[in-house]
């Protein structure tokens, strides 16, 4: 909302020069999303500071003319008409321009050079990153100093905002810290009011130029500035870095924006589930191993995998020649789609594209879909269900779709205590219902076998740790003649 | 010539080339019931007559007739069909769809064909075509009784077409236009003492002919079996039959029956299963009434539809698909039901239920399978309650509904097996059919309600993953309202408005409730963990629940929802609530506070912030314009070289002074409605619908009385349970309405959300017109929280004035309607899936996209 840039020296008035503002006039200027003020809180011989105020409408916002990311509530109650983003970086080339090409025919010399100048930043969102703000500025020769904020004096429990005040002070030419500014603002917010197109990579080019390529932390702040579009911030660090270090670059980048994106949007505890998952990978890889193979032991020619979820293992299925007919069921119509694109369903050989079906469907309903096949899967499924909807579930494949053989994984919870991130009290992912030991597992498996006339073995999935087994449990359900 | 065909069969038009089959058909037929083979090659090959396109034009020609007859439609082949292997596709046509194939023979001479052959300007056949298709056709018409069809008519010259009258006649058994009332009793199997007693208890008394009848016009329907096994079967006989020979009983044949008519007709049947009983009577009886006997048995129709469809009557269960229909594969299913093939364990068939898939929207009633008491299950009514095996005779009366049993008076004969104490559970599990695709209601309050099929699917989503046990979904609420903007500058919602809706729908009185700004909370509760699961059929030997609008649970913490319901029950006990209604479980519509109980992580991650950075972004500008205000050396002459306009700095910061002043009372609009919660005192919750109890849904009373209900038996003993302050306001006196605004503004003034106006009764209708069962009126200061801390600027409230309500009106006009078609369908016992396919609609409903500030 407010910028306030501040001049120190002899004849500080000459800001006004250099900002082609008369220190003495106040001026409004036109916004395609607002209105943007320029005036001089101080005008004095030694000290002048000149305000940038964005006067935002909010009602503009909602309206999904400019800025409107998400439905919901969160449009109409947005914190834009009042921190810095985007908007200030728009308002800045818009309203300083001259000043930031540098151009300035009556004060040529003092554009050149560097004074001592200094900007206010009123509520940069940094979500909780304060550090970020010494490895952003500092290598550009600024001191910084920054006040944090409560969220809510009245409930202190609720701890402090993502938003501080940032004070930045260096020898610099106003150019230059106009330029910072422009590029550096977005990074921390991060969130674009505007659909990036072509022509911002020439823009942060621009920008940019003279400075960016030598900033220590160029990666991260290209990244940023790009927020989610990949593919422009490799072009840019690929003009920006020598031709040897590109490849590195490109491929760090793409763990990095991982974490980038989990900091954002997920919360602490899935942040930290997250990171478990770097133990994980290779274990989905076992366990999708394990149930191939136990496809494969069982003869099964028809298999429906329940909970597909975005098709890992039916594309591991497909390629399986005895297998002729394959279904995938899930619930979420987005993950459905997403197997889709895995799969290639559209451009894969007609042969395994018939073999193949993908259906909405829900493990709680009774499906005349499901009925008739050899096998079925339920990979890391059941523990996404509600402890009370599993009589629904265990009829729904045990009794009705009644196939010859049921292969179903599920989480050890007794391993969890070698993943060093989760707590005692913490499930693997943040929409686990339950996990279950291996004796809890076990008298679940016992009680289907009897109740639906089933008989069951079972596979330890992952590192065997002596003490608490493997990671996952796998159970082999096999229909008794 | 006559030509009778059934009103509903497939019709094969047999004829070569140029015998004037299109022409038949378009004198007797809808060009619609007419799939002609020429208009179909027109249809794949863009040429009527491109041979080579026969094939796929077959194909797509009974592909449509497929689906005419699926919706019972009848249906005309116009092709040659002067081959057996063409008739052959009519044939297994007709009987996959279970209705009477029919062929209508054009077996002119050969000279006519040729002459007319000739005249054809767009396409003529060589000649031996003609020979040929006459060749064929003159061979084929002898065995065409053997290749299936039911009615064969063969016309043998142009003139005896000309002469042709083309009955429909209604199928045999069609009595839609019988409306009743019926009185439907179960299999009877000889027992006639009980009978006449039933007859007697039903009101039938012996007209001056001799014969049973009721005064009333009631008719009996009879579901087959009406001998064997019992003491008196040719005394059943004789009543039964004198009652359909004069029209005051209708009778389908059961298995028995037929059995017995074959062995009257002298064919080896085994005297077995209580026939031998039976056939002794007969012995006894003249050759004349045993004769009489089998004409009767041989005269009965399969099933009946009745009462514009809406009934269905067979001995032995009917699928919706065979309803109305003839072939032998139905008539077989209404005599046998569907068995496996195999036998349990006491040698008798192990039947295929058919009842637990029933879908349709006829009532079936039906006998055949002996139980304890009769079985109910997805709007079909089992009564045959084994009264030969001394369990009962059971009637239905319809269209009440109502069940009528006699006692049996003796064990007439040993069951071979237990009679069945328990209905099947099937109905437990819910189908994925049910609540898949684009899905097609109907209420009470809205005769039609359509979901589409993408809503549908987000709601399974969002049910499959989230919401709680179906069992426990009975009820979802309804959105809400708004009502109309006000014409008032400084407010946008204001009670003028929701005065003037009810006023001008014709309600005079209305009730204004608090409205609470907390969570809504539904909260079901039974008096034990067996209610639960025998009234809910819940398994986890839980006692009820409290969950939120879209049905998830409200809790993650189970001992506090616990503690809750624990609460409810000491209360409701304690004020005899569970007496007084008669009743052993409870549905209650509630909101629960505090709001940040529910919305904690809204609060933090949006509510919060913008407040704190609003605030503190204000000050910091408010103090940059002051400062420059205080400046003396202003200027205010134009340059050229700026860009920008002059501007009145000390307006900007006056405008800016404002703006904080929004954001800073929109900071204590939020924090009005937190509160810290430590334990379960910190909860406060107000009940404001009393919606259901065992047998009734409250909603036939108005809503004072759901506001003096709660408050005599729920609230004012435990401090969590808050009554609602309400005020009954007349909306056709102007000082009764000023009360209502003066309450209005003082609720809103010291930081309630507003008020919420319903009509005086529960359901309001004008007419045909269902009236929204209650708007909001939320306060100036509340809406901040909505619609932006700083919509009561003058600019913003001019474009925010501008909104539409339609949408919102029309959604919670559905969404009310099926909250309450599910609350009557739970109460009225109905199956599960019966009562979840109205919550999963509310569900579905709620993913269309609607302004979510309305």
């Amino acid at each position: 909302m407010l910028l306030t840039l501040t001049y120190r020296g002899n004849r500080a008035t000459d800001l006004g020069y250099l900002l082609h503002k008369n220190p003495s006039r106040t001026q409004e200027f036109e916004m395609s999303f607002g209105r943007a003020y320029v005036f001089y809180p101080k005008a004095e011989e030694t000290e002048c500071s000149a305000a940038l105020l964005i006067d935002l409408n909010p009602v503009d916002l909602v309206r999904g003319k400019v800025g409107s990311t998400e439905g919901g509530l969160f449009d109409y109650i947005n914190d834009r008409p009042y921190v810095a983003s985007s908007f200030m970086s728009t308002a800045l080339s818009k309203v300083y321009s001259t000043a930031m090409s540098g151009r300035c025919n009556s004060r040529p010399e003092l554009a050149a050079s560097p004074l001592d100048l200094e900007a206010s930043i009123t509520m940069l969102t940094c979500r909780g990153d304060a550090e970020l703000v010494h490895r952003v500025f500092e290598p550009l020769g600024y001191t910084v100093s920054f006040q944090s904020f409560v969220l809510d004096d009245k409930f202190p429990e609720w701890g402090n905002s993502d938003y501080v005040d940032l004070t930045i002070r260096g020898k610099v030419k106003l150019c230059d810290l106009l330029n910072h500014l422009y590029v550096l603002i977005p990074v921390f917010d991060k969130q674009k009011h505007y659909w990036m197109s072509e022509d911002e990579v020439e823009k942060l080019l621009r920008h940019g130029k003279g400075w960016l390529s030598s900033h220590p932390e160029m990666k991260l702040i290209t990244r940023r500035y790009f927020n989610r579009k990949k593919s422009f911030a490799n072009r840019v660090i690929e003009q920006l870095l020598d031709a040897e270090d590109i490849e590195s670059a490109i491929e760090e980048s793409s763990g990095e924006d991982e974490a980038i994106l989990s900091e954002q949007e997920t919360t602490e505890l899935e942040a930290t589930a997250l990171k478990a998952k770097e133990k994980y990978i290779s274990l989905n890889n076992q366990r999708l191993d394990a149930v191939v193979q136990a496809v494969r032991d069982c003869g099964a020619k028809s298999v429906v995998d329940l909970g597909c979820g975005e098709g890992r293992l039916l594309s591991r299925l497909i390629v399986e020649n005895q297998i002729t007919k394959l279904l995938g069921l899930d619930v979420s119509i987005f993950a459905l789609e997403r197997a889709r694109e895995r799969l290639h369903l559209d451009r894969i050989a007609e042969y395994k594209r018939d073999k193949v079906t993908l259906v909405q469907g829900s493990l709680t309903y009774r499906d005349k879909r499901i009925e008739g096949f050899d096998a079925a899967c339920v990979v890391e499924v059941m523990e996404h269900m509600d402890i009370d909807r599993l009589p629904a579930f265990e009829r729904v494949v045990f009794e009705f779709a009644l196939p010859r053989t049921v292969i179903i994984t599920t989480p050890n919870v007794e391993y969890n205590k070698n993943y060093e991130r989760l707590s005692t009290d913490m499930m693997r992912h943040h929409d686990h219902r339950f996990e279950w030991t291996r004796a809890e597992f076990r008298a679940w498996s016992e009680s289907i076998c009897k109740r639906f006339g089933y008989s069951v073995s079972y596979t330890d999935i992952g590192d065997i740790d002596e003490e608490v087994g493997a990671p996952t449990q796998m159970g082999v359900f096999t229909k008794c003649e | 010539m006559r030509i009778e065909i059934p009103e509903f069969c497939l019709v094969a038009l047999v004829g070569g080339t140029s015998s004037g089959k299109s022409t038949f058909a378009a004198k007797h037929f809808k060009p619609t019931e007419v799939l002609s083979s020429d208009f179909f090659r027109g249809l794949v090959a863009d040429d009527e007559n491109a041979q080579d396109a026969s094939e796929a034009a077959f194909d797509a020609l009974y592909y449509v007739a497929r689906k005419r007859l699926e919706s019972l439609r009848l249906t005309v082949v116009d092709a040659t069909n002067v081959q057996a292997a063409a008739r052959r596709k009519v044939i297994e046509l007709a009987k996959e769809q279970n209705c009477h194939p029919v062929a209508i023979v054009f077996n002119m001479p050969e000279r006519i064909c040729k002459e007319r052959n000739a005249l054809r300007p767009e396409r003529q056949l060589p000649d031996r075509v003609i020979q040929r298709h006459c060749n064929d056709l003159r061979r084929s018409i002898k065995g065409l009784k053997r290749e299936g069809f039911r009615f064969i008519y063969i016309l043998n010259s142009p003139d005896e077409v000309k002469t042709v009258e083309l009955v429909r006649t209604p199928l045999w058994n069609n009595k839609k236009n019988e409306h009743g009332p019926f009185d439907i009793i179960g299999d009877v199997h000889g027992c006639y003492d009980e009978l006449h007693e039933m007859l007697t208890i039903l009101g039938y008394i012996e007209n001056t002919e001799g014969v049973m009848s009721h005064p009333d016009g009631r008719r009996a329907v009879f579901l087959g079996d009406l001998c064997d096994r019992g003491p008196k079967n040719t005394a059943v006989l004789r009543l039964v039959m004198s009652m359909v020979q004069h029209g005051t009983a209708l009778c389908v044949p059961g298995n028995h029956d037929i059995k017995l008519m074959r062995y009257l007709k002298g064919r080896n049947v085994q005297l077995t299963h209580g026939l031998q009983k039976t056939a002794d009577e007969l012995a006894q009886e003249s050759e004349e009434f045993r004769s009489d006997v089998a004409k009767f048995l041989d005269s009965l129709i399969s099933h009946y539809v009745l009462d514009n469809g809406k009934l269905v009557v067979a001995h032995a269960g009917i699928k919706e698909h065979f309803q109305g229909r003839g072939s032998a594969r139905v008539r077989d299913f209404c005599l046998y039901g569907e068995t496996t093939g195999e036998t349990d364990e006491y040698g008798l068939p192990v039947r295929l239920d058919w009842a637990n898939e029933y879908r349709g929207q006829a009532m079936v009633v039906y006998g055949h399978i002996p139980q304890m008491e009769p079985a109910i299950l997805n709007n079909t009514y089992c009564l045959d309650t084994g009264c030969v095996f001394g369990g009962k005779l059971t009637a239905l009366r319809y269209p009440e509904r109502e069940i009528i049993s006699v006692k049996a008076k003796n064990v007439y004969y040993e069951p071979l097996k237990p009679l069945l104490s328990e209905v099947n559970t099937y109905d437990d599990i819910l189908n994925i059919g049910d609540v898949s695709g684009k899905l097609h209601l109907h209420t009470r309050l809205m005769p039609v309600i359509d979901v589409r099929e993408d809503n549908a699917a987000a709601a399974l989503e969002v049910m499959s993953r989230f919401a709680v046990d179906p069992h426990w979904l009975i009820y979802l609420p309804p959105t809400m309202s708004p009502c109309e903007t006000s014409k008032l500058p400084d407010y946008l919602e204001h009670p003028n408005e929701a005065f003037a809706y009810y006023r001008e729908k014709g309600v005079q009185k209305v009730v204004c409730e608090k409205k609470h700004m907390g969570s809504r909370a539904v909260i079901t509760l039974c008096r034990d963990t067996e209610t639960a699961k025998q009234r809910f059929g819940v398994t986890d030997n839980s006692r009820g629940i409290v969950y939120t609008r879209t049905g998830r649970r409200f809790f993650n913490d189970m001992a506090l929802e616990n503690a809750i319901l624990d609460r409810l029950d000491i209360t409701l006990t304690q004020s005899d609530f569970w007496d007084d209604f008669n009743t052993d479980w409870v549905c209650l519509d509630t909101e629960l506070m505090p709001w940040s109980a529910k919305a904690q992580a809204l609060l933090q991650k949006q509510y919060a912030p913008v407040g704190c950075a609003g605030r503190t972004a204000l000050q910091k500008a408010i103090e940059a314009l002051e400062k420059v205000c205080q400046r003396k050396n202003l200027a205010y002459e134009v340059s050229k070289n700026t860009s920008g306009k002059n501007v009145d700095i000390a307006q900007v910061l006056e405008s800016f002074k404002e703006r904080e002043a929004c954001v800073n009372s929109y900071i204590n609009a939020y924090r009005e409605y937190c509160w810290p919660v430590a334990s379960i005192g910190d909860l406060k919750i107000a009940p404001f619908h009393l919606l259901a109890t065992e047998g009734s849904v409250h909603t036939d009373k108005d809503h004072v009385w759901h506001m003096e209900t709660i408050k005599k038996y729920i609230t004012g003993t435990d401090s969590i349970f808050m009554a609602t302050e309400y005020l009954v306001v007349d909306v056709t006196d102007d000082k009764s309405m000023q009360s209502g605004t003066d309450w209005w503004l003082s609720l809103t003034g010291s930081g309630g959300e507003g008020m919420v106006v319903k009509p005086y009764t529960f359901i309001a209708q004008r007419g045909d017109e269902l009236l929204q069962p209650a708007v909001k009126c939320r306060g100036r200061e509340y809406l901040r929280i909505i619609y932006s801390p700083e919509y009561t600027m003058p600019e913003h409230m001019k474009r925010l004035k501008k909104r539409g309500l339609n949408r919102k009106r029309r959604l919670a006009l559905r969404e009310f309607s099926l909250g309450m078609e599910s609350l009557e369908r739970f109460v009225s016992k109905e199956p599960l899936y019966r009562v979840h396919e109205c919550v999963f609609a509310v569900l579905a409903f709620e993913s269309e996209p609607v302004d979510p500030r309305l």
